[in-house]
């Protein structure tokens, strides 16, 4: 350990969460936000909200995204609000994309959910916005 | 030095009572060589050196995450905590990695006698992380009796995890005929077990046999031969007959003393890695800082001195200044 760098790259973990099995979305992004320098946990599918919020903290990531098709967004993402918090780990921000109403949106980011994106979204813009997320970068 | 809870950190203090968010931080510090790391890795390196550490190792897809997700099974069944360090290349071109072996592994949620991190290499060659020793003595210290290391889907020059563990699996599959026949250089000698995974698929046995007369030949590591399984994840067969070839492992490095001996090497080799690590960096700043230095370089570019001159002359200014 020499005093050289005190900062890495930003970790993030995305995930799946519930039964959703369309995980292209997941994968595309995770690949974006790779090549963009970022180490990506990739937790795959059916993960639990406390699976999700146990493996950010492990892994220690600045950013959570959940990616999720099949409807079931406003019973999964507020559980794992309230974990995080619960756990004392707000810090750890979430983000999120899918198939996912405006309408519903709208509800989630009141929640604390960061930013929301639906399909065809650009992924310099996920990108940017993870970056952007991941704020100043922490040591 | 000292163990006194007074000059303990107050970060190791919270590891050593179990706290995982701060052993997650103190690892992502470790991770990018953050100096601040250093009063709780020191303080808490005493607390290290009980837990057994195996290393998972073989080429890409033979099966090494399936294998550690059912070892994690077992042990904790007999009651044992568990760590685990999953190591993913990085990158070349981005820096950036995916970490996928936490896809395979399962376990029940709020488990608090298992501890998950996926790693990326970060461009260190060898099969795992720069980070990934000290991380692996993190959790040693932070009381898990075992502690499982998948290495990147190493080539057969990928032995480091040799360093590491204390006992190193190596991880085959069947109808890797010419894979395994290279094997004889590098991976072959540090491998204290051989798994023949995916043994459900033909070829097994014959592949076992193959590596069982080879181990026959050699005659590494003060008299251990290394041990052969076969096991399948999908079934699953034979994990209980891997942990015991390793715990076998474990109990000759004790019966025969050479835990001891290979302990003593490793923080050797450690050791001498961080004086080189402190003396490079030394060196740096004081080749830096005198511009008398830059104009020996002019003269030794002039051909009118030596460079071992010059490096005499270093050597010295660095004692003078120490
Ligand atoms: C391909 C597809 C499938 C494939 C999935 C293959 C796979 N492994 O992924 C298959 C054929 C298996 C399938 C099955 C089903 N599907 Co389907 N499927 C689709 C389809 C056509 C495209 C999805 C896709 O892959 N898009 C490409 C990716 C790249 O885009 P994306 O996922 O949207 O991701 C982008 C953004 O959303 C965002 N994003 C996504 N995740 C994340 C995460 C983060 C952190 C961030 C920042 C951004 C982000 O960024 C991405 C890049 O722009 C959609 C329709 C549609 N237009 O979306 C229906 C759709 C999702 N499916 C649907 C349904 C109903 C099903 C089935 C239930 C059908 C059935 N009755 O059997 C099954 C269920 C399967 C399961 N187990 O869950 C419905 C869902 C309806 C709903 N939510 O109300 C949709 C919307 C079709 C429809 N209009 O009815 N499906
Ligand atoms: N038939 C069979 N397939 C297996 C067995 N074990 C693992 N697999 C499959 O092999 C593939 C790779 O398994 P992993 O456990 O991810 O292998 P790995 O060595 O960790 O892979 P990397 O980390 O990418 O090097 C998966 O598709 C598994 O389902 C086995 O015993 N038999
Ligand atoms: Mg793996």
């Amino acid at each position: 350990m020499s005093p050289t760098k005190s900062t890495g790259p930003i970790r993030v973990l995305i995930a799946k969460p519930g039964l959703d099995g369309h995980d292209r979305g997941a994968k595309v992004v995770a690949r974006a936000l790779r090549d963009a320098g970022m180490e990506v946990i990739y937790a795959g599918l059916r993960q639990t909200p406390e699976e999700i919020v146990d493996s950010a903290i492990e892994e220690d990531v600045r950013l959570i995204g959940l990616s999720i098709l099949s409807g079931a967004h406003m019973a999964l993402f507020p559980r794992v609000l309230a974990l995080l918090k619960q756990k004392r780990a707000s810090r750890i921000r979430v983000f999120a994309g899918g198939i996912i109403p405006d309408e519903d949106a709208k509800r989630l980011k009141k929640m604390g959910i960061r930013a929301i994106f639906g399909p065809g979204a650009s992924l310099d813009e996920i990108v940017a916005t993870a970056r952007k997320l991941a704020g100043p970068v922490r040591s | 030095m000292s163990r006194r809870a007074a000059s303990t950190p107050p970060v190791a203090r919270r590891i050593l009572q179990g706290d995982r968010q701060a052993l997650a931080r103190l690892i992502t510090q470790v991770e990018n060589r953050d100096p601040a790391a250093l009063p709780a890795v020191r303080s808490l390196y005493p607390h290290s050196g009980k837990a057994t550490v195996v290393g998972l190792t073989g080429p890409l897809g033979v099966g090494k995450s399936s294998l550690v997700n059912l070892l994690l099974g077992h042990l904790r069944r007999q009651g044992r905590s568990v760590g685990v360090v999953a190591v993913d290349p990085s990158s070349p071109f981005s820096g950036g990695s995916i970490l996928g072996d936490r896809i395979r592994l399962e376990r029940p949620p709020g488990d608090s006698d298992v501890f998950i991190r996926s790693m990326a290499s970060r461009g260190h060659a060898g099969g795992v992380a720069l980070a990934t020793r000290e991380t692996v003595r993190l959790l040693d210290a932070f009381g898990m009796d075992v502690v499982l290391v998948e290495t990147v889907g190493s080539g057969q020059s990928d032995v480091e995890i040799h360093d590491v563990a204390t006992t190193s699996v190596v991880v085959v599959v069947p109808h890797l005929g010419d894979e395994v026949q290279s094997l004889k250089a590098g991976l072959f000698e540090i491998a204290d077990v051989f798994c023949v995974n995916k043994a459900d698929l033909p070829g097994a046995d014959a592949a076992a046999r193959y590596l069982n007369e080879m181990t026959q030949l050699g005659g590494r590591n003060g008299g251990w031969r290394p041990a052969v399984v076969q096991t399948s994840t999908v079934g699953p067969k034979g994990i209980e007959e891997l942990w015991t070839a390793v715990a076998r492992h474990e109990a000759f490095l004790d019966s025969s003393g050479t835990r001891q001996e290979l302990d003593r090497r490793r923080l050797t080799d450690e050791i001498l890695g961080l004086v080189r690590e402190r003396v490079d960096a030394r060196l740096a700043e004081v080749f830096a800082r005198e511009p008398e230095l830059q104009s020996f370089l002019d003269r030794v570019v002039a051909r009118e001195i030596d460079p071992h001159s010059v490096a005499d002359r270093l050597v010295a200014e660095i004692r003078r200044s120490a």
